[in-house]
């Protein structure tokens, strides 16, 4: 079932491929749902459902598609999907929609979503498409955890909501950094993150 | 049939409309009643929040049950009678003419067993919908406490009017002054109203949010005056 070619299709994104730290799409959503980690993994489980799904259709649909609707034909499939997750999102974990608000919405824009579609769903078959779409996913979920779990440590003390950083360290003065709460830290993390990944990867330098 | 032709791409574009169309419909229909049981838990948790009763999403509708009374509308004479409140929508009443508006107002009575009475506000901020409630106390002039909540103001200007800090000012504020009704101002820190009315100091940066926070006192509580002064004398 996972051959060699599809195993790197699945393993690919999540490092020397990543849609975020390599391929730099999608930052849009990296920074604003990051402050806290709760939005994010639901962000990154979202997107995840999205792209794949969205992947398999396109891929299924690929030999019918007329060639000069094709963007349209893939907006409408992510546009459809996204309300779909919006819609199950609210019926079911409305404080973590009432957070997202918009940025769900706003998984129609995510790049990566139209760049998998029209670069590898239009010409592969659905199960290599599936696992992309699961791969590019989880590779752009990983990022926005990680982000997300320095944010909201360094900027509230918290994880998951949790208090982790003990109370003697604040008697002592330590003080919560409100700039990580902020969007530019994002970036900021984001570009770290880069650095560490390009300086493991040698191969990715420029 | 010829794929790259007008006409199956006209064809194609239609079915897949339809097909569309009819999954987003079914998704929506199937999730509706999920989805509104979700909008009422977060109302009651709103209007727990205004008699400074923190609840969660899994207590509130418990919360709600035990301390908010049955619900109550305000007639246009300023008299209590009975009636559903819980799904009027204030913003649609004061449309109306004063004689034919029934306000929503719900009674919460705490541990301490002296009621609390609490009036639905809705306005306008700078990008989007403003709305809170705020509950007063027995003598219909004490403000007991106040939640504010917002669509789309700027995180961190107008957005603050939702952090408690913002809100707490308004506890133990007044809404007569001798006996006259004037609504809460929200004034620049360090100005005070000329008219002599009650304060509190204002989001810094938020200006147009604040000003929003101050009609909306203004517009939605005057209408409760007479009876929140009917009130008053009853028990002073």
């Amino acid at each position: 079932m996972l051959s060699k070619k599809n195993k790197e299709i699945l393993l690919g994104p999540l490092s020397k491929n990543n849609p975020v730290i390599v391929q730099i799409l999608g930052i849009c959503s990296a920074l604003a749902v990051t402050a806290k980690l709760e939005p994010a993994l639901v962000m990154a489980v979202s997107v995840t459902a999205v792209v794949a799904f969205a992947n398999v259709i396109i891929s299924l649909l690929r030999n019918t598609i007329p060639n000069s609707i094709r963007i349209i034909v893939q907006l409408v499939v992510v546009a459809a999907l996204v309300i779909i997750v919006d819609q199950v999102l609210k019926a079911y974990m409305y404080q973590v929609s009432k957070q997202l608000s918009v940025f769900v919405g706003l998984i129609i824009t995510n790049c990566i979503l139209m760049g998998r579609l029209e670069a590898f769903a239009l010409s592969h078959k659905p199960w290599e498409s599936f696992l992309d779409g699961v791969g590019n996913g989880v590779g752009y979920g990983i990022i926005l955890v990680i982000v997300a779990f320095f944010r909201e440590l360094l900027g509230s003390g918290t994880l998951f909501g949790y208090q982790v950083i003990p109370q003697q360290l604040y008697d002592w003065g330590y003080q919560n950094n409100g700039l990580m709460i902020l969007p530019p830290m994002a970036l900021i993390t984001v570009a770290c993150i880069i650095w560490v990944h390009r300086s493991r990867n040698k191969d990715l330098q420029q | 049939m010829n794929k790259q032709g007008n006409t199956y791409t006209l064809i194609y574009t239609a079915v897949m409309v339809i097909v569309v169309a009819f999954i987003l419909a079914f998704a929506a229909i199937g999730l509706k009643p999920a989805q509104q049981k979700n909008i009422a838990i977060d109302k009651m948790s709103q209007i727990l929040n205004s008699v400074n009763i923190v609840s969660t999403p899994e207590n509130a509708q418990e919360l709600y049950g035990k301390y908010i009374d049955d619900s109550f509308v305000v007639d246009a004479n300023g008299q209590l009678v009975k009636g559903e409140s819980f799904s009027m929508n204030i913003a649609d009443q004061l449309k109306l003419p004063e004689s034919q508006r029934t306000l929503p107002i719900f009674i919460c009575t705490d541990d301490s067993g002296s009621p609390k009475y609490i009036i639905p506000l809705s306005g306008a901020g700078l990008w989007g919908p403003i709305w809170g409630y705020i509950s007063i106390e027995n003598d219909g002039n004490t403000v007991y406490g106040a939640y504010f909540a917002h669509q789309s103001e700027t995180p961190g200007l107008g957005a603050e009017i939702e952090k408690p800090q913002f809100q707490k000012q308004f506890q133990g504020k007044h809404f007569f002054i001798d006996g006259a009704f004037m609504p809460i101002a929200v004034e620049k820190a360090g100005r005070k109203p000329q008219n002599g009315a009650d304060y509190v100091d204002a989001v810094s940066g938020g200006t147009i949010t604040s000003k929003g926070v101050q009609s909306m006192l203004q517009s939605c509580v005057e209408p409760y005056a007479q009876f929140l002064e009917s009130l008053n004398s009853k028990n002073i």
